[in-house]
């Protein structure tokens, strides 16, 4: 249950990234699958071969914007549909990671030493104190993981609000209004895209510290991860103000991860047969919790309806000329 | 102010879709001037005014747009945004429905400059919205943090036109901007535009499908058709100039036109 909670907490980041580009920049950034991997790929080389465990984690979330870098390029200055270009990332990454990985898959646990042939070193990574205090699973560490996505809310919600931010906000909702107030709308995208997937990246390194380990199937699946926990928390906290769309990504991201771990303990009997989900069954699980939350905030979204107590308000009558208009008009 | 030279524009060139849509078109507009522009569909006025505006790149081979002093004819429509705002027919086209009001006008107020980390709204900036916005008349002062999208046609339409204006851009370009709204509610636009030009002195082009409007606002007019100005009313001979004058020039030069076709 509190492992749930940290995953939840970890993954949270790599929704804070999808948010910025589904719901900002109103792209499926398909890159996530590819950079979640480069991210913790390039963490997991570093701290193998003993570089510092935090410029590692740092790392991670450079080759995640690298790899962002990658998408924008495509998709602004060779015209490639934003989509397709992730798409074209996200395959190509697989072979960067596995060359970043020098194979498979690392084990963050010992690592040959090299002055002394035949023995093995413990390696440190930064969950590690916690680790051998036997803290990787209690509330300290949830405790250190809420900072963590607090500082990232908190961050994004300021740069979101500085003029730049607008001008990236313009640019997803209408581009050509953006244009027109002189954004380069190019270099937004790009902005965004590189920041997003530094988010995705900085989740891959935490996760594989948390972990113990990478692999090189590990970003499979995990756009659905970010999707779903975007989807859901905007559907119960609304959009109507960023930190409220923000930090319902991030509870959008716990409850993911607790319908996950609640219904990994499902079973049902068939007669003699009982069946038990498994792990494998995750994906399935995490595509029909996407396609469950999307129906549900469409059709709520339909009745006018909305989960979030914070919600736009409709003036009482939009269409009615106001007085303003009639003097306006008499005044004329 | 703006100098337009030698401005040809085809569509789909060495294609069987081939159109040239301008022809060799110049056209200058000194500081202050208010011109309107009419004509048939396709006569090509909004494609002159996205070329200005740098939404079009314009025919190789000769052209320019200089905007205020400055040749402008090689930069994006994005780079020419300091000199030039722009409204649009449709009333979405102009403002960012999910964003609020002041951040749509912090978005104006920063058109063509740098855009850095500094807060996009800030007490002086939102004084300063509010201030602007009571001149629409609309209420929408007391709205600020309310999302465009909440806005009904007729207000964000007016709401572009003040984000267009209250930069002083060097030319204010104005497409059809009436069209999509119901009469009262062109009527209120269209005498915000002129409240707004005449107050700030600004130089405008607008593009307008109503005679009499073309002939009532501004103080000159141009008539295009087929890629081509055919007409050019300074203040004076426009005053002289009825609805059923502009009509009869127009059947005119249809006529010619077509009998030259069929001599040729």
């Amino acid at each position: 249950m509190i492992s749930a909670v940290e995953q939840g907490l970890i993954f949270a980041l790599l929704a804070l990234g999808v948010f910025l580009t589904y719901r900002i920049l109103n792209v499926p950034d398909l890159t996530v699958d590819g950079s979640f991997t480069t991210g913790g790929g390039t963490a997991a080389i570093m701290i193998f071969n003993g570089l510092d465990p935090y410029l590692a984690t740092v790392c991670g979330f450079v080759a995640g914007c690298l790899a962002g870098a990658v998408t924008g390029l495509l998709h602004t200055k060779l015209k490639i549909d934003a989509l397709l270009a992730s798409i074209l990332t996200m395959i190509g990454l697989y072979s960067i990671n596995l060359r970043i990985m020098w194979g498979p898959n690392i084990s963050l646990n010992l690592r040959p030493d090299p002055d002394n042939p035949g023995t093995s070193l413990k390696i440190t990574h930064v969950f590690t104190g916690l680790q051998d205090a036997g803290l990787l699973y209690s509330w300290q560490m949830v405790g250190i993981l809420s900072v963590v996505v607090a500082v990232a809310v908190a961050a994004l919600v300021w740069f979101l609000s500085t003029n730049f931010g607008l001008a990236i906000q313009a640019t997803g909702d209408n581009p050509g209004m953006a244009l027109a107030n002189g954004v380069s709308t190019d270099w937004t995208k790009m902005v965004t895209l590189m920041l997003s997937n530094g988010l995705v990246g900085l989740a891959g390194a935490l996760y594989v510290q948390f972990n113990g380990a990478a692999d090189i199937q590990m970003g499979i699946g995990m756009i659905l991860v970010g999707l779903a926990s975007v989807i859901v928390g905007n559907a119960i906290l609304g959009t109507r103000f960023m930190v409220l769309a923000t930090l319902g990504t991030v509870v959008g991201s716990l409850l993911y991860r607790l319908i996950i771990f609640w219904a990994l303990t499902w079973e049902f009997q068939f007669g003699d047969f009982t069946f038990t989900t498994s792990p494998g069954d995750m994906k399935l699980i995490s595509a029909v919790l996407v396609v469950l939350a999307l129906v549900i905030s469409h059709v709520v979204s339909k009745r006018g309806l909305s989960l979030s107590p914070w919600r736009d308000r409709k003036p009482p009558e939009p269409d009615s000329a106001p007085e303003g208009v009639a003097q306006e008009v008499a005044n004329a | 102010m703006l100098e337009l030279k030698g401005i040809s524009k085809t569509f789909f060139p060495n294609t069987v879709n081939e159109r040239r849509a301008l022809k060799d078109v110049s056209l200058s507009l000194p500081e202050g001037d208010f011109v309107t522009v009419i004509g048939s569909n396709g006569a090509g006025k909004s494609t002159l005014l996205n070329i200005i505006a740098g939404s079009l790149p314009i025919d190789s081979g000769g052209g320019s747009v200089v905007i205020a002093g400055k040749d402008v004819t090689k930069l994006p429509d994005y780079r020419r945004a300091s000199l030039i705002s722009r409204v649009f027919q449709d009333p979405q086209a102009g403002t960012s429905p999910h964003l609020t009001i002041e951040q749509n006008m912090s978005l104006a107020l920063t058109r063509g400059q740098h855009r850095g980390l500094g807060p996009g709204i800030g007490k002086a900036r939102r004084d300063y919205f509010r201030k602007e916005l009571t001149v629409l008349g609309l209420g929408l002062e007391d709205r600020l943090r309310t999302r465009v999208g909440m806005l009904s046609g007729g207000q964000r339409q007016a709401l572009s036109l003040l984000m267009a204006a209250f930069t002083h851009p060097k030319i204010l370009l104005l497409d059809e901007h009436t069209a999509a709204l119901d009469p009262q509610r062109a009527e209120l636009v269209t005498t915000l535009t002129e409240k707004v030009v005449g107050e700030q002195g600004l130089t405008a082009l607008m593009v307008t499908h109503n005679m009499s409007q073309a002939l009532r606002v501004g103080n000159r007019l141009v008539m295009m058709h087929e890629g081509q100005i055919i007409l050019d009313l300074d203040e004076e001979q426009k005053r002289y100039t009825s609805v059923a004058d502009l009509m009869d020039q127009f059947a005119q030069v249809k006529g010619q036109l077509s009998d030259r076709t069929l001599l040729t």
